[in-house]
């Protein structure tokens, strides 16, 4: 580097000339164009723009200058390194973005092996669907009820108005617990879940009742001695039979689509008086099977309906043995099997799929029916 | 109860063309349960025939059969010549022919052919090629002579075309186990008259019948009878006849059971006929007494019940009354005169002995659904009747009647409680026309008249409607309508369940589930979310389960409560503990190829109290005493919730990544954490020696001080027993238990800013002392400043020394207001060491 010489002319400095400031840019620019990766890239940074790069040994030279002469020197080298340093970030850039784009190609794996960590289990539909249906209730305003398995006998007949000679309560295949006369039984439907409410909470009374309960059957493709049931049970003021139907179309749209209904066929039960079955239109076929053999629906079996369970208004009587004053209340009580709703709804063949706890019958629901 | 059709349409003038389906669809919607129509010769198309043996002409076979080449008179100038396999007919005897062209059930075409040398114009039938079901007699049908004549149409004849309703009555509806109820009801459906097959002249005397005394006037309300001398017992039971018992599903027996049988069906009037002449002295209707016997129809005998009511003579019990009868009197093929006997017997009274002695009969069945009682005098006529008609009988005027039956009374109610009840606009006129229309008197009543006030159980709220009041008897068929209600169905039934609107209640705002219910859904999620699968299965065990678990002879599970009727006689009590059941159905997954199995079952156990006292049954007429009540608790046994777990196989699988992990007895307690988590308490563990256990790898698993249960590895005895891989560990909690130490809401606490310090520590302590004690003095010893502590090695080895092990630690110090300082951190950590040599013996490891 040469001192400061205030004698000096300007033109006089070689490296400030215009034609070689120019062309110590041109050959950087050239230098990074040239630049394959950024190892060359950073090679070619030291030599155009390090301390002891041209650019930089014209910049120190410009002190050397007359004053008069600084100026336009100073532009002129300025604007090269100006020049160069652009042209060096841009090919910076693209080394780099072509440097990563090689090294996640190569970091290329197959996301579709398998892992170690355990896969999600599965709930039993039979619990889904009894969660389903406290869902539906629960968002309705209604409360879920549960009580014992075994339980007493006069909860579950005698307060349901079932005389104790009378053939309903031999129908039910009761399983008696032993010694004969202890007055408990396994449950035959969750009925006295229902009494237990009445006796224990004041009317208005809006729940439902989900449970497992007991009958002496075998075993076969369609009947199971332990099966499991949903109750629900209103006690109000001027409780009606249209409001029974009202809460069954309702469930029937929550469980099986928008557009369905009950429909009510006169039957007897001793603690509903009227009661009916209730029969829900086919899901599947909307009825459209009905007399038309070509379109035969296996669902309801071109019936248009399929049975579902039974309801009706709850008999006085019960009301009157849970000491609820029947001049001023009314109810009304529904209750279906949940294994024979799993049946149509999802499909299950066999009964016993059900119960067997096959892990695989479970694994196909998952967490969701 | 099934209905022939052609029966039914005797007494119901049904319109021309309505099958069986159009029936059953009426009925199902008036309340009858129609389970199935059979359609007994659907497919038969004649001509067939009535023809009459003129000739034939045995000609045997190469293949040893002997076949009739037969002539036959089909009411044509020329005979009919058919090939027949059958011998069971002569010349002169009436058959049924098929001629060619006519169909026979199971689409069986029929055609002139070829055979045994001749032309074969039809063929001779046999009754299960009517579709008549197998006679028994393997030939083909010969009518009676004289029933009808050559050339008569054999199908109308047979009454082969016939739709069969299959009826399930409900318990409230003993009167459709009968031909007229179901009439009836039909009837009413179709909106037509009604001929009541009971409303017969009765041409009795009401005196001098067979001597009778009822001691028991409330079990046996009515005893009629009739005597019919000079019967022909071996006459035939008319084929029609015979015909309609075998499609309502009896078999013909005699013609003095025959007729009994049919007038039971037609009316539902149970009849028994006595022979007279081995009846000694007066019939006496009255309790048994201790140590009689009788033998009955079914020639079993009886060890009868001081309860049991009888019908006796002076040699004795001659019949349970209303079951069944007795043998040493029933009607035989050297009967003449037959005493006919048919009486109305309290339900209650017939249902008991009908249960005691196991024995359901058709008689039974209906005196237990209540039986008209105006019914006897009619049956027991219309019997006399068809034995005079069809055996030849003498029917004698005398006639006993006794009869102390009260008539029906009158139920008064609101004249709008159908409406009420329905919540439809149900008129009263239409409610009157639908209660006259099922059999009820009815009369109108203005409210306030003094006179007549609504029976109690009529739900009448919700009204000011002033309709006045009606007082409706029900007729003597109907004991079942009794309450308001009962009335307010039939109306419905008939205004229509499809006419009422359908009204979604609103309930008052609810609270959702009960904190309970979600802790136990948020159980089970998290068990599915650690991969375990819900399985369910039979609450039913036995002690072989229990010696399977290996449980000492005095273990608390073997306490069991026990079923009187259990399905199986090996597992008649219920579980204790779910582990028996779960641990099977794991057996039966992994015989079914799934090795690697995680599942979990929850539900009830069931724990006898010891004093426990029998459940009492108080009266229905109003609500129990809270005593009562109680004692209804009380004696239940406690039913706690459990949850239990089998892991077998391997938790996680080997593979690309490297070895997998087995189930074990770590992933078993890690398990009890994962629950425990779920509804935010702190187990507590410490080794325990339990069955089903391994005796050193078995986790008690405690919450406040209680314990909840246990888990891991299951004894290898265990595993074996019920087939399970070697290794396979377990988990059993009480879910009510640790629920019940859940928090009910957690308060927030503001978390530091401030920085971390991190310190390990490696102690060696002696092998005996758990990781959790020593975690636990750890703790204790690093104060407020401690963080969070974890345990992150476990060695043993010649380094540590023998009875001994290296336990390291990582612990984290943070304090909430200002940066730790290096020498408060070395005494936190000092301090938590200083515990452990305390209470261990704990050496610090160094390097
Ligand atoms: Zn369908």
């Amino acid at each position: 580097m040469s001192g400061p010489n205030k004698n000096y002319d300007p033109v006089e400095v070689t490296p400030l000339h215009a034609d070689e400031v120019e062309r110590t840019r041109d050959e950087a620019l050239d230098a990074f164009a040239k630049a394959a990766d950024l190892a060359a890239l950073q090679e070619a940074k030291l030599a155009h723009l390090g301390d002891r790069s041209p650019i930089a040994l014209a910049n120190r030279e410009i002190g050397a200058l007359p004053p008069q002469g600084r100026k336009e020197a100073g532009q002129r080298i300025g604007s090269a390194r100006k020049a160069i340093n652009e042209a060096f970030a841009a090919r910076l850039a693209i080394l780099e973005a072509e440097h990563e784009e090689r090294m996640l190609a190569t970091e290329r794996v197959d996301v579709t092996l398998p892992w170690h960590t355990p896969e999600l289990g599965a709930r039993h539909p039979l619990s889904l669907i009894s969660e389903q249906i406290a869902d539906v209730f629960t968002a309705l305003g209604w409360d879920v009820a549960e009580g014992p398995e075994v339980e007493a006998e006069w909860l579950n007949f005698d307060a349901l108005n079932f005389q104790p000679d009378h053939p309903a309560r031999q129908m039910q295949d009761t399983f008696f617990v032993d010694p004969p006369g202890s007055g408990t039984v396994l449950r035959t439907h969750t009925s006295p879940v229902q009494a237990r409410t009445m006796l224990t909470r004041k009317p208005p009374i809006y729940v439902i009742c989900p449970g497992r309960v007991f009958r002496t059957d075998e075993l076969d493709a369609t009947h199971t001695p332990v099966f499991y049931q949903v109750e629900g049970l209103v006690v109000d003021e001027g409780i009606t039979l249209a409001h029974l139907k009202g809460t069954l179309d309702h469930f029937v749209q929550s469980m099986f689509g928008e557009g369905l209904e009950a429909r009510l066929r006169p039957n007897f039960f001793p603690f509903t008086e009227p009661s009916a079955e209730v029969d829900l239109k086919c899901f599947v076929c909307r009825g459209a099977s009905v007399g038309n053999p070509d379109r035969p629906c296996r669902t309801c079996g071109s019936e248009g309906w399929i049975e579902w369970g039974g309801c009706g208004v709850v008999n006085p009587r019960v009301l009157q043995a849970a000491g609820i004053d029947t001049d001023r209340y009314s109810g009304f009580a529904f209750g279906m099997g949940l294994e024979r709703t799993l049946m149509f709804r999802n499909g299950v063949q066999d009964m016993r799929d059900m119960v067997e706890g096959d892990v695989r019958f479970s694994r196909q629901f998952g967490m969701e029916i | 109860m099934r209905v022939p059709l052609s029966w039914l349409r005797e007494y119901v003038e049904l319109p021309a063309g309505v099958t069986g389906r159009d029936v059953g669809e009426k009925l199902v919607r008036a309340g009858l349960e129609v389970e199935t129509v059979d359609e007994a010769g659907a497919g038969l198309t004649g001509p067939l025939v009535v023809g009459k043996v003129l000739s034939y002409e045995p000609e045997p076979q190469k293949n040893g059969k002997t076949i009739r080449w037969t002539s036959l008179d089909i009411g044509k100038d020329e005979p009919q010549w058919v090939v027949c396999g059958a011998d069971n007919y002569a010349v002169g005897d009436l058959v049924v022919v098929v001629l060619p062209g006519a169909v026979l059930p199971g689409g069986f075409a029929i055609s002139a052919r070829k055979t045994y040398g001749h032309v074969s114009n039809g063929m001779i039938c046999s009754s299960s090629e009517l579709g008549l079901g197998d006679d028994g007699a393997h030939g083909i049908v010969v009518l009676e002579p004289g029933e009808a004549t050559p050339g008569d149409d054999a199908i109308e004849l047979l009454q082969l075309r016939d739709d069969v309703l299959d009826i399930a009555v409900t318990p409230d509806r003993g009167y459709c186990l009968s031909i007229r109820g179901v009439a009836r009801e039909a009837a009413t459906a179709y909106g037509v008259e009604l001929k009541d097959p009971a409303a017969l002249t009765v041409t009795g005397a009401e005196t001098g019948g067979y001597p009778v005394r009822v001691d028991d006037a409330q079990a046996n309300s009515v005893f009629v009878t009739r005597t019919v001398t000079g019967i022909d017992p071996k006459a035939p039971s008319p084929r029609w006849l015979q015909q309609r018992l075998v499609m309502a599903g009896m078999r013909p027996i005699s013609i003095g059971v025959d007729v009994t049988n049919y007038v039971m069906l037609e009316l539902g009037q149970p009849i028994h006929g006595y022979d007279k002449d081995r009846l000694s002295g007066e019939i006496v209707v009255r309790r048994a007494t201790a140590g009689e016997k009788l033998m009955t129809l079914d020639d079993q005998t009886r060890e009868l019940d001081p309860e049991d009511l009888l019908i006796t003579d002076d040699s004795g019990p001659i019949g349970i009354a209303g079951v069944m009868g007795g043998a040493s009197t029933e009607i035989s093929e050297s009967t003449s005169d037959v005493v006919i006997e048919a009486a109305h017997f309290d339900p209650v009274v017939i249902a008991r002995s009908s249960r005691r002695h196991k024995l359901s009969s058709e008689a039974s069945r209906r005196f237990e659904r209540e039986v008209d009682p105006a019914l006897p005098r009619y049956a027991a006529q219309r019997v006399a009747d068809l034995l005079a008609e069809l055996a030849g009988g003498t029917i004698q005027s005398d006639e006993t009647v006794i009869d102390t039956q009260s008539a029906p009374s009158p139920v008064t109610l609101r004249a709008d409680h159908a409406a009420l009840v329905a919540g439809a606009p149900i008129s009263v006129e239409e409610s009157v026309r639908h209660l006259v229309s099922v059999g009820c008197e009815v009369t109108e009543v203005a409210e306030g008249n003094g006179t007549a006030t609504p029976a109690p159980l009529a739900v009448t709220a919700g009204s000011a409607a002033d309709a006045g009041l009606l007082t409706v008897t029900p007729p003597s068929w109907r004991p079942d309508l009794r309450d308001p209600n009962d009335f307010a169905e039939e109306v419905i039934r008939l205004f229509g369940y499809d006419n009422v609107p359908s009204i979604l209640p609103p309930a008052p705002g609810g609270q959702g589930l009960t904190v309970a219910q979600r802790r136990r859904r948020r159980i089970a999620t998290a068990l599915v979310g650690a991969g375990l699968t819900e399985v369910v299965s039979y609450p039913f065990v036995g002690d072989a389960d229990f010696d399977a678990m290996g449980l000492p002879a005095d273990d608390q599970r073997r306490k069991t409560v026990r079923l009187a009727n259990p399905l199986s006689d090996e597992e008649p009590s219920m579980q204790t503990t779910l582990l028996p059941t779960v641990l099977r159905t794991a057996e039966r997954n992994v015989g079914r190829g799934a090795t690697d199995l995680a599942i979990f079952q929850t539900g009830l156990v069931f724990l006898p109290r010891p004093d426990a006292k029998p459940a009492p049954l108080p009266s229905v007429a109003q609500r129990p005493s809270d005593a009562e009540i109680q004692a209804l608790n009380d004696a239940l046994p406690d039913q706690p919730l459990h949850l239990a777990v089998v892991l077998t196989g391997s938790r996680t699988p080997s593979g690309w990544w490297g070895k997998g992990q087995p189930a074990g007895w770590a992933d078993a307690v890690q398990v009890a954490r994962t629950v425990s988590d779920a509804v935010g308490v702190e187990p507590v563990l410490r080794n325990v020696e339990l069955a089903p256990w391994h005796p050193g790898r078995c986790a008690e698993v405690s919450v406040d001080g209680k314990v909840v249960g246990h888990a891991g590895e299951l004894h290898p005895k265990v595993c074996q027993a019920f087939g399970l891989p070697a290794r396979s560990s377990a988990v059993e909690l009480d879910l009510e238990a640790l629920m019940a130490a859940a928090p009910s809401s957690i308060v927030a606490d503001p978390f530091s800013s401030y920085p971390v310090a991190k310190e390990d520590v490696a102690l060696i302590v002696p092998a005996d002392a758990s990781a959790a004690d020593v975690r636990a003095a750890l703790a204790e010893g690093a104060g407020e400043l401690l963080e969070s502590i974890r345990l992150f090695d476990v060695y043993t080895g010649e380094q540590i020394g023998e009875g001994k092990k290296s336990l390291a630690f990582a612990l984290r110090f943070r304090a909430p207001d200002r940066t730790l300082t290096e020498t408060e951190v070395a005494a936190a950590r000092q301090a938590a060491v200083q515990v452990t040599v305390d209470r261990f013996g704990a050496v610090q490891r160094v390097g």
